[in-house]
């Protein structure tokens, strides 16, 4: 008995080392890849002291790989992003949008801000009927008539914290080096929209609930529009 | 007198045939000294051009972020300022579309310009200068087979007195010896022509070496030095305790330069770029040339003796088992709770030399942005590490790195708050 105990003993110690020897067991799984990006992108949008990190779980791929080509190719800038991605094929990053798009999270409550009539009605005459004398189409005949985005790469605008569509569309407004260097489709509505609009419609849309689903495509002058986006998301280069 | 001058003709003519038999001889070690392997002169002439190119990296350093391929335009941030790469296209007005194949072999061997110009060595011809006219002339043809872009770059942002190109003449007599690369003849052709990449085309000298205020490589031992205006260390390939391949075998350093991940160690940063752009697309045999070339390089450090390490004191132990908790919460789940790691995925951090080196600021830059390996044939979806730089802060960050400086058998200096500020600095 004595001896069984003692072997016993042994037998465990060793089991200890081993399991302290053994290389890390690591999963073969995307989820277990994207550990670096879980970090900042959890299942819901963060607030960190000064940071913001926008969920992206759910989003379109298609407009999910074109940031990350942005951010990669430095037409979008964030340094911490940009250096991750420094060295990633299309092949990798396309896998890797398609692994945020595919999840499934619930979608967080609207937020409650108080909305005055007349930010109301302005935004809402925004998204729904444009401003032809500006050229601004309605937002929703890119964004899809529910807002929920249209395949493959124009987002949706559900479900984002307004001082995230504020920041967006007042990056592209002001030129700003986040997002505002290159010219698109986006980026030429959000450069005629007043800083009033755009306070207006980025409240507007983070009090609606989040319903619906992303419409199939593009009419055919909203992607002449939009052609250099479109050409991005096609064959990897 | 007849007699005479046949005589002195006999000795002139054996003179030259002497000289032409050591000139041929000269020339054949050449060529099988440094010539493609057999898996390249089964290339087409297009093909083999391209293949050299990538080696050369030219489109790394010839494509702005994003931008056309060889249209120029990539900013190269040093210490004298910022270079504007040139249009390489052939782009007649623009680019180089109206060289001659001698015009660009005076750019690669003598480093100057179509116009007589002197380049800047941000420019690596202090390393092509190393390259084959054959080899010179094949990339040429390749270049100008390319589409033309018409793009025309901004100037460079050079600092005074570094813009004053005459300038470069005193720089030149003093750092750059022109000269193609001279076969060892007691060397191995494999070996030959390792040596031929490593110093010519592949132009690893151009990071992995001290640099002197010039900007000149201060010698031709390929320690290691700090890139010119950036925040990596690129680690001395003659010492084993940094890059060196002494003690590695050939199929591991083989791994590491072509899918830029290998048991003991990975690539990141500019080295991982390097990987991406060039080196994975290797052949096998130059792969395994320049690993046995590299493995072959003497050693310049002296190899450091055993020493006791005394026991620590108080403080020191309280500040490493702050950083040992911090690596509890924050690191474990992936290098292991003894720095094991898992080899080719996340790397062990006890007995790994990146950790461990003299100079910290691989090791600091890493913990403060994460990084992943790059994506290579063999490693299509690598894994990364995550930024830790709004995780935790600087002096959490100190306290981390100098734990697994000092964990599982390894010793290296401890790091201070001031340290990781510093590394935080400067472009990446
Ligand atoms: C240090 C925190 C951090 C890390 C790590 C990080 N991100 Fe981000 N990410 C951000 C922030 C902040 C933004 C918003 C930037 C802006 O405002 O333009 C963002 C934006 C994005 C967007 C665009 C979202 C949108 O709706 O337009 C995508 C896609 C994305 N990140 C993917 C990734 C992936 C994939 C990784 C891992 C390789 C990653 N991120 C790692 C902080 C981070
Ligand atoms: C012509 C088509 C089109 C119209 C009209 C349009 N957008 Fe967009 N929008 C886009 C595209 C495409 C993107 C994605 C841009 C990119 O990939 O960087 C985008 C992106 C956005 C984003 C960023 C979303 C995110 O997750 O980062 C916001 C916010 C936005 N649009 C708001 C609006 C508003 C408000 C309007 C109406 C005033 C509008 N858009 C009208 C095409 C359009
Ligand atoms: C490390 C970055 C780097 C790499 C790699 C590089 N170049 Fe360059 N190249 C430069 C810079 C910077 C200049 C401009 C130098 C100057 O203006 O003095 C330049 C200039 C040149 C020029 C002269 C152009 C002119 O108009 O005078 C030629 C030709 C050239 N490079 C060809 C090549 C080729 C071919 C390769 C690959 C074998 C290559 N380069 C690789 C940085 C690089
Ligand atoms: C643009 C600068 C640059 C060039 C060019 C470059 N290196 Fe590096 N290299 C680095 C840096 C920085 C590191 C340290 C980062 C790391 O460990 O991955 C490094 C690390 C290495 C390592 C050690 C990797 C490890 O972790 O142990 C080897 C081996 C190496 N380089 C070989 C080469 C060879 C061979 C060449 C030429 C074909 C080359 N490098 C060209 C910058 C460069
Ligand atoms: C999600 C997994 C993961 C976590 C968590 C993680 N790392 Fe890493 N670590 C990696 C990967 C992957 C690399 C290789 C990165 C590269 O090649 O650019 C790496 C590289 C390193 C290196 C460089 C090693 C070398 O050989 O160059 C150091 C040092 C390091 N990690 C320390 C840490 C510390 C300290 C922490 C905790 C604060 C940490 N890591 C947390 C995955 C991780």
């Amino acid at each position: 008995m004595k001896y069984f105990i003692l072997i016993l003993l042994f037998v465990l110690a060793c089991l200890a080392n081993a399991a302290e020897t053994l290389p890390v067991d690591v999963p073969d799984t995307l989820a277990e890849r994207v550990k670096a990006c879980t970090i900042c992108h959890g299942a819901e949008d963060r607030h960190d002291g000064d940071s913001y990190y926008p969920r992206i779980a759910g989003k379109l791929e298609g407009y999910l790989f074109n940031q990350l080509r942005h951010f990669r190719d430095g037409r979008r800038y964030y340094q911490p992003m940009a250096i991750l991605l420094e060295n990633m094929s299309d092949e990798y990053l396309r896998e890797i949008a398609r692994y945020f798009a595919v999840l499934n999270l619930p979608y967080p409550s609207p937020e409650s801000i108080t909305l005055q009539p007349v930010e109301a009605n302005l935004a809402r005459r925004l998204v729904y009927s444009g401003d032809s004398r500006r050229n601004i189409p309605a937002c929703s005949t890119c964004h899809g008539k529910e807002l929920m985005g249209t395949a493959p790469f124009v987002p949706g605008l559900l479900g984002l914290p307004r001082a995230y569509i504020t920041a967006q569309l007042g990056g592209w407004h002001s030129g700003g080096l986040i997002r505002g260097k290159v010219a698109n489709c986006m980026a030429d509505i959000a450069k005629q929209l007043t800083y009033e609009e755009i306070n207006a419609i980025a409240k507007w849309l983070a009090v609606q609930p989040v319903s619906g689903e992303p419409v199939g495509e593009l009419s055919v002058e909203m992607s002449q529009r939009c052609a250099n986006l479109a050409l991005e998301n096609g064959e990897a280069r | 007198m007849m007699q005479v001058r046949r005589a002195i003709f006999g000795v002139w003519r054996n003179a030259f045939l002497f000289l032409g038999y050591m000139l041929t001889m000269l020339f054949a070690a050449n060529v099988m000294a440094v010539n493609a392997s057999t898996e390249e002169t089964s290339l087409s002439g297009q093909q083999r051009g391209e293949y050299l190119v990538r080696v050369g990296n030219c489109l790394g350093c010839h494509t702005a972020k994003g931008g056309q391929p060889f249209a120029g335009g990539y900013r190269l941030s040093t210490s004298f300022g910022t270079f504007v790469t040139p249009n390489i296209t052939p782009d007649k007005e623009t680019g180089i579309g109206l060289w001659s194949e001698e015009d660009f072999w005076k750019a690669m061997h003598e480093g100057k310009s179509r116009d007589g110009r002197l380049l800047y060595p941000a420019f690596p011809y202090t390393d092509y200068t190393k390259v084959t006219r054959e080899d010179a002339s094949l990339i040429f043809a390749y270049l100008q087979s390319i589409p033309a872009v018409s793009q025309v770059n901004p100037s460079h942002e050079i600092r005074f007195p570094y813009n004053y190109r005459p300038l470069l003449y005193i720089w030149r007599t003093l750092f750059f010896k022109q000269g193609v690369y001279e076969p060892d003849q007691s060397r191995s052709a494999k070996w030959n022509r390792g040596a031929y990449l490593v110093q010519g085309l592949g132009h690893c000298n151009a990071c992995h070496i001290a640099r002197n205020v010039l900007g000149a490589s201060q010698d031709e031992t390929m320690a290691g030095g700090q890139i010119m205006g950036s925040n990596w260390y690129a680690p001395s390939l003659t010492s084993r305790r940094e890059a060196g391949g002494m003690d590695w075998t050939i199929e591991e350093i083989v791994a590491l330069l072509s899918s830029g991940v290998s048991r003991r160690a990975m690539m990141s940063g500019p080295m991982a770029t390097v990987v991406r752009q060039s080196l994975q697309y290797l052949s096998q045999d130059d792969a395994r040339a320049m690993a046995i070339y590299l493995k072959s390089l003497p050693e310049s450090n002296n190899v450091q003796p055993e020493v006791n390490y005394p026991p620590m004191p108080d403080n020191v132990r309280r500040y490493l088992a702050q950083g040992e908790k911090i690596y509890v919460k924050y690191c474990q789940d992936c290098h292991g709770i003894s720095g094991q790691g898992a080899p080719g995925i996340y790397p062990a951090l006890a007995d790994n030399r990146s950790v461990i080196m003299v100079i910290p600021t691989n090791v600091i830059r890493t913990v403060l942005n994460g990084g992943y390996p790059p994506t290579t044939r063999a490693n299509s979806r690598p894994y990364g590490m995550p930024p830790f730089q709004q995780v935790i802060r600087d002096e959490e960050v100190a306290q981390v790195v100098s734990f697994i400086r000092n964990a599982w058998g390894n010793h290296g200096s401890l790091v201070s708050a001031v340290d990781v500020g510093q590394s935080r600095e400067g472009s990446h």
